[in-house]
Parts: C-alpha cells; structure tokens; sequence
C-alpha cells in the first residue's frame, strides 16, 4: 500500500510543467490535489515513472469573470475555494450546490476543479455539471494551446481528449441566460460516498414559459458522462408539465442511458434511479427557472 | 537508493529539515521521521479520515498527499493541540463525553473538528454530523463523539 518509486518535479511556472509534459509524454503523470491520484498510486493501480507536481504554481488557481462575460476557473482551483466563492454562489449556482456533494470537507481542501475533470472518474460530479453548463476547458501543450466543450471531452472511462504533453489550465463558464434553473440530485448510500447515479439539469424558459434550452447530464450511469440529447429534444419547444417531465423521464431511462450492474448497483436499479432522479432534477431546476424570472 | 528531494516544513511550530523519497507519503513522514504517531493510518486511500492533519490551517488527508509537497508549509497534527497535563478543551471534552473508546480515529476526528468550530462555534447536531461525514469509527456509533462536540463547543465559547 505504498507508492513504487517515481522521479518527481515540482516546477513554479507553467512553461515549466509542459517542457517536462513535452520530455516525458505518457511516462509523465500531472499531480493536481492528488486526491484521486495518490490512492491510485498508494494501491499501485498506476506507476508513473515521473510526476510533475502543479502545486508551485501560482497563478493557475483563481475565479473571475472574462472579458466576454464568461466565468473563468483556474484549473488549480481548489473545491474548498469554489464551495466559499460569492462570484460562484451568484453567476453559476450549479457550481456552488454541487461542491458538499464532492466527497468530504478534508478532500475539498485538497482536490481541484481541473485535476477531477482531467481525471475522469465516470462517477465524478464536476464532469456532467460542466456539461450541463455548456463549459469549455483550456488545454496548453508547449506546441499550441486549444478549447473544447466538455460535451466533447469525455470519451471513455478515466479517459479524455488531453493528449499526453497537454495540461488543462482554465474552465469557462459562459453566463446563465435569463430565467434558467439548474439542479443536481444524485443517490448514494451515504451523503459522500461515489453516486449509484446522478444527474444535472438545467433549464430556460421564454417568455412564454416553454422550454428554449434544456440540458439533462447524468453521471455514474456509463464510463463518462451522458447527456440525454432524446430527453432534451421532448423539453425544448413545449411547456414544462409534470407529464413532460415524466415522458422525459422515461425516455432518459429507455433511450438515452444503459448503465450497466457492478458491486454498488444493478443496472435495472440505476435505470430506475435515472426515471426517478430525472422527475426530481427537472422539477427543481423548472421551479428556479420560474423563480428566477 | 531512489534520489532523496529536500524538504523543509513547520510542524506544531517547530522547524524540520530533512531529505527523503518523493513517494514517502506525508502521513508515513510524520510517523517515522518526525516519530509523531499521534497521525494514524486506517485506510491509505482518503475514505477513513483517521490520518487527517491541518496543512496550513486546513484539514487534509495526510496519506493523499507526499511529504515533499508540505515543503514550506506548516503542519499541525494531534500532538500540537495539547498535552496530557494540558489538554486541549476538545480533547478534555472527548474525554468527559466518552467520544472515544479503542482512540484510533480519535487523532482524526480533532483535527477535523478544530477548523470546523472555528468556523461554526454553536453548531447544530445536524451540522457536526455533516462536518464528521469524512471520519470513520468503528466502536462509539458517534453519539457520544457528536455529544463531545457540542460539549467542546460551549467549553471553547466559554472565555
């Protein structure tokens, strides 16, 4: 239960960090909070021959707004820093409501917002909220520097579009439109254990309160996350009713997701959860899309 | 030998400098090197929380993160709350409200808990519950540790 030996740098500057993500490709591993990675290592579940420790620098942990109005999230941002952010809680609450279901306080002080999104755990929530919020993550190599959606991202099971010489240093989030709502709920045994499922919603409302925007995420339910474009395509254009809502519901669970059975759950039972979470998402994410407007 | 990085932290106020092994996990540092084996390892994956210190004020799993990275900062562990002639009021009140019995995750449990009231002086049986969501113990059913956090909290309200 201890790591195997592994070469360690500890750079201060960026540029630092992608001439070693250059040198050392896929022998390289980036360490961010080290919440995911050092279980891993500690069961040696994976060996990098070299790490490459972010933690110097400075400059990569921040939130404010763009020059275009987006929310800007520096990828070394801590969880503990989101969950306590005015600028959070007011211009993205999905974020703010998101952060106690991130495991416990003690890994929030530690984990980053970019190191669970570039780890890609299938239960992690920060991936399908992101998705909800229609983000977009930067990704810097020392040949080019590019952005991709999270709906993008994500392609399979603790993987991503990050090639080896890649760090992803920043997250936008663009605003919220008018008389939007969003919500995350998911199931677990206890409070932080990893979600049987989960999912993320978020609505906008017209002016005549149908349905303009619908995002509907799940987690847990595949090897990355699942947006339900089935699902979606029944909100958008119509009125938001508890009958919508259920169809949705149903649709989400018959032909968007086929989570499949391991130790935690059986897959008829995620795929009742996602019915049931879905009902549950929608209705509050509607409510503070009507709230809000 | 694998090559040794220098490290140079604060520990319950007090200077260390020594070289050791990028692996050596923070927890097996303040065990071993530093022989404070108040810090306890439970579960070596983050899910037990009986090796949690404060690093730089904040509660941190101690076996998730590697030694080398403390490297300039200041580490607070069970030892540093108080002594057995002068006992920290939490740790009197853990002992006045039976909050422990074997004390394995007992080292835990405080650390996390001194942050938390700070932050939350008078807090509800609802709050301690969420606040000790990311400790295990195996032998009290945590009533009686809840009753030793509210027993704390009006001891360290009390001027």
């Amino acid at each position: 239960m201890k790591p195997a030996p592994f070469d360690y740098y500890a750079p201060d500057t960026l540029e630092g960090v992608l001439a070693l993500l250059g040198e050392h490709g896929y022998d390289a591993k980036l360490l961010a909070g080290g919440q995911s990675l050092i279980p891993m290592m500690n069961f040696r579940l994976v060996q990098p021959a070299v790490l490459v420790d972010l933690n110097r620098i400075s400059d990569l942990a921040y939130i404010h707004p763009g020059d275009n109005g987006d929310l800007l999230l520096g990828a070394m941002t801590r969880h503990f820093q989101v969950e306590r952010s005015p600028l959070i809680a007011e211009r993205t609450p999905l974020l703010h409501e998101t952060m106690p279901h991130i495991a416990t306080s003690q890994i929030r002080s530690r984990g980053t917002f970019g190191g669970s999104i570039a780890h890609a755990d299938p239960s992690a929530e920060l991936g399908a909220v992101s998705i909800a919020l229609d983000a977009r993550f930067k990704l810097v190599s020392q040949r080019a520097e590019r952005w991709v959606l999270a709906n993008e991202f994500f392609i399979g099971m603790f993987t991503t579009l990050l090639e080896p010489d890649e760090a992803l240093v920043e997250i936008a989030f663009p605003t919220l439109a008018p008389r939007s709502g969003c919500s995350l709920v998911e199931v677990a045994r206890r409070p932080h254990d990893f979600a049987m499922v989960g999912a993320a919603a978020c609505l906008t409302l017209d002016d005549k309160q149908l349905c303009s925007n619908a995002r509907l995420v799940f987690l847990s339910v595949a090897e990355y996350p699942v947006e339900a474009h089935q699902a979606q395509e029944l909100l958008v254009g119509n009125p938001i009713t508890p009958d919508l809502i259920r169809s949705a519901a149903e649709t989400a669970a018959a032909n968007d997701t086929d989570p499949s059975s391991d130790i935690h759950a059986t897959a008829e039972f995620r795929r009742h959860l996602v019915k049931v979470l879905t009902n549950r998402v929608l209705q509050n994410a509607y409510e503070k899309a009507l709230r809000s407007a | 030998m694998s090559k040794l990085y220098k490290l140079s932290l604060t520990c319950n106020g007090q200077g260390y400098e020594r070289e050791i092994e990028a692996r050596l996990l923070l927890s097996d540092f303040l065990r071993h090197e530093l022989d404070l084996t108040g810090t306890h390892v439970g579960c070596e994956h983050g899910v037990c929380g009986a090796c949690t210190v404060l690093l730089d004020g904040l509660p941190v799993r101690s076996c998730l993160m590697f030694a080398v990275q403390a490297d300039g900062h200041e580490v607070i562990t069970v030892e540093g709350l108080g002594t057995p002639d002068d006992l920290h009021p939490i740790q009197e009140a853990f002992w006045e409200a039976h909050g422990l019995q074997c004390g394995f995750c007992t080292p835990g449990f405080l650390m996390t808990l001194i942050p938390f009231l700070e932050d939350n002086p008078s807090p509800t049986e609802a709050e301690i519950r969420t606040a000790i969501s990311g400790n295990i113990c195996r032998c009290t059913g945590y009533q009686h540790i809840v009753d030793a956090v509210q027993l704390a909290a009006r001891k360290m309200s009390e001027p």
